[in-house]
């Protein structure tokens, strides 16, 4: 009957020397390399399209109602256009424009400390109503079931539907702060959180807060370069 | 194993879905069975990615059988496991991005998963390459198999779903159930794999006094 079950793990021969113990091992290493490679080089251009679409989706969700957009980087001089995800350096936004070219809103990203990793957020910002009109987490490592409603809870989502940023009378900082409050009031930029998810929701407001104190009164000031066509 | 004939390949296949499960017989491979049995889907890839892994790597490790030194075998163990695991790192995000995200990092971490190693040092290194691949193939949807009974029960009454956020999601109970959330974080975990574990032991033991029975009953 078959006994190869029965042998010993190896095979009984004299011990193997190093050159043969370093072969074995560049051997495997080396065709382990190339697969590598292959493999990479396959699956690259796919995933360099998914991460694109993802990010092209999150745009068009935070800025309801656009149909195309536009990516711009925030220099020292006002917002310059850029390659798409060329992998610019400095700030990067997203403006949306409606069917007629009109900006319907500028999609900039934020991130901040959640409760477990750092939380990657991008938001919708309309010039025209100065307030937020979207929100959507990019990416989130939060606890499934508490902190991950950052994402999925529709009435914390509905937070985002109208929160106030308006620019103080000097126009360089918010007239208010957005800050996480029970039964927070949108109108005054404030946010209403989530039972469970106090450290996701405060950390949601905080980055918020930080992005759109920097980003807003920029974006205010430099609002004509974002028009279609450039300034 | 105590047979004195040679087990088929067929055994070699199902020893690994029932009498050796990975999960519920061995107990091997409890990181990501707690961790990532969460939901259906996240069970589901999890399952196959490390099936994948076990399989490619067993049958790279039975080819290469007699040609590798005993001193660096786990070491050439585990560049072929690691080879294949960065192949599934690659090749997840390439079809979708939500289920890379979803694992995080228990892709990586299929690397260090005792039921690739174990059958390869175990199994794969001592036979042909066909039983080989029978036996990792076996022990692969074995570990999936397990997966998939603890995320249906966490997910079910975890988030009130089966299939969350796929185009083939659907509602276990009423709308007015209320989810546990303690089912899908980490201590739901515990709960659900000693729920099974208890199930699979009791049936064991059953079928073992019924079959004990019948021995008796031909024997008098």
């Amino acid at each position: 009957m078959n006994t190869v079950a029965e042998t010993p793990l190896v095979p009984a021969r004299r011990p193997a020397s190093s050159f043969q113990m370093i072969l074995t091992l560049s051997v495997v290493s080396t065709l382990s390399g190339l697969l590598l490679v292959f493999v990479y080089q396959a699956t690259l251009p796919r995933i360099e399209a998914n991460r694109r679409a993802a990010l092209e989706q999150a745009v068009f969700e935070v800025l309801p109602g656009a149909e195309t957009r536009a990516t711009f980087v925030a220099g020292p001089d006002g917002f310059t256009p850029a390659e798409a995800d060329a992998g610019n350096a400095g700030d990067v936004v997203y403006a949306g424009y409606d069917a007629d070219g009109a900006l319907v809103g500028v999609a900039v990203g934020a991130a901040g400390q959640g409760y477990q990793d750092v939380i990657k957020v991008l938001f919708g910002y309309s010039p025209e109503r100065q307030c937020i009109i979207g929100f959507k987490v990019l990416e989130s490592k939060e606890t499934p079931g508490l902190g991950d409603r950052i994402g999925k809870d529709p009435e914390f989502l509905a937070n985002f539907d109208g929160l106030d940023a308006k620019l103080d009378a000097a126009g360089t900082a918010l007239a208010h702060n957005i800050v996480l409050v029970k039964g927070g009031d949108k109108s005054k930029g404030e946010i209403d959180g989530i039972t469970g998810a106090t450290i996701s929701s405060t950390a949601v407001a905080a980055m918020l807060n930080r992005q759109c104190q920097e980003m807003i009164p920029y974006i205010m000031s430099h609002v004509d370069g974002l028009q279609k066509g450039g300034a | 194993m105590a047979n004195a004939h040679a087990p088929s390949n067929m055994d070699e296949f199902l020893k690994g879905l029932w009498d050796e499960n990975p999960v519920f017989v061995m107990l091997l491979g409890m990181c990501p069975t707690l961790a990532v049995s969460n939901t259906v889907m996240n069970a589901l890839s999890m399952g196959l990615a490390a099936t994948f892994v076990l399989v490619m790597s067993c049958i790279l490790v039975s080819l290469l059988r007699n040609f590798i030194p005993k001193q660096v075998r786990i070491a050439t163990y585990i560049v072929i496991i690691a080879t294949f695991v960065t192949v599934v790192e690659y090749v997840i995000p390439a079809v979708s991005l939500a289920v890379y995200n979803n694992l995080g990092a228990f892709i990586a971490l299929i690397v260090v998963n005792c039921i690739i190693l174990g059958r390869a040092e175990a199994f794969a290194s001592k036979n042909g390459v066909a039983k080989s691949a029978l036996d990792a193939l076996g022990m692969g949807l074995g570990f999936t198999f397990a997966l998939l009974c603890l995320g249906v029960v966490r997910e079910a009454l975890g988030f009130n779903t089966l299939f969350r956020d796929t185009p083939w999601q659907f509602t276990v109970f009423s709308p007015r159930f209320e989810p546990w959330a303690v089912m899908i974080l980490p201590p739901g975990g515990f709960i659900t794999l000693g729920a099974w574990l208890l199930f699979f032991n009791w049936i064991k033991k059953r079928t073992k006094r019924t079959t004990s029975d019948e021995v008796t009953a031909h024997g008098s």
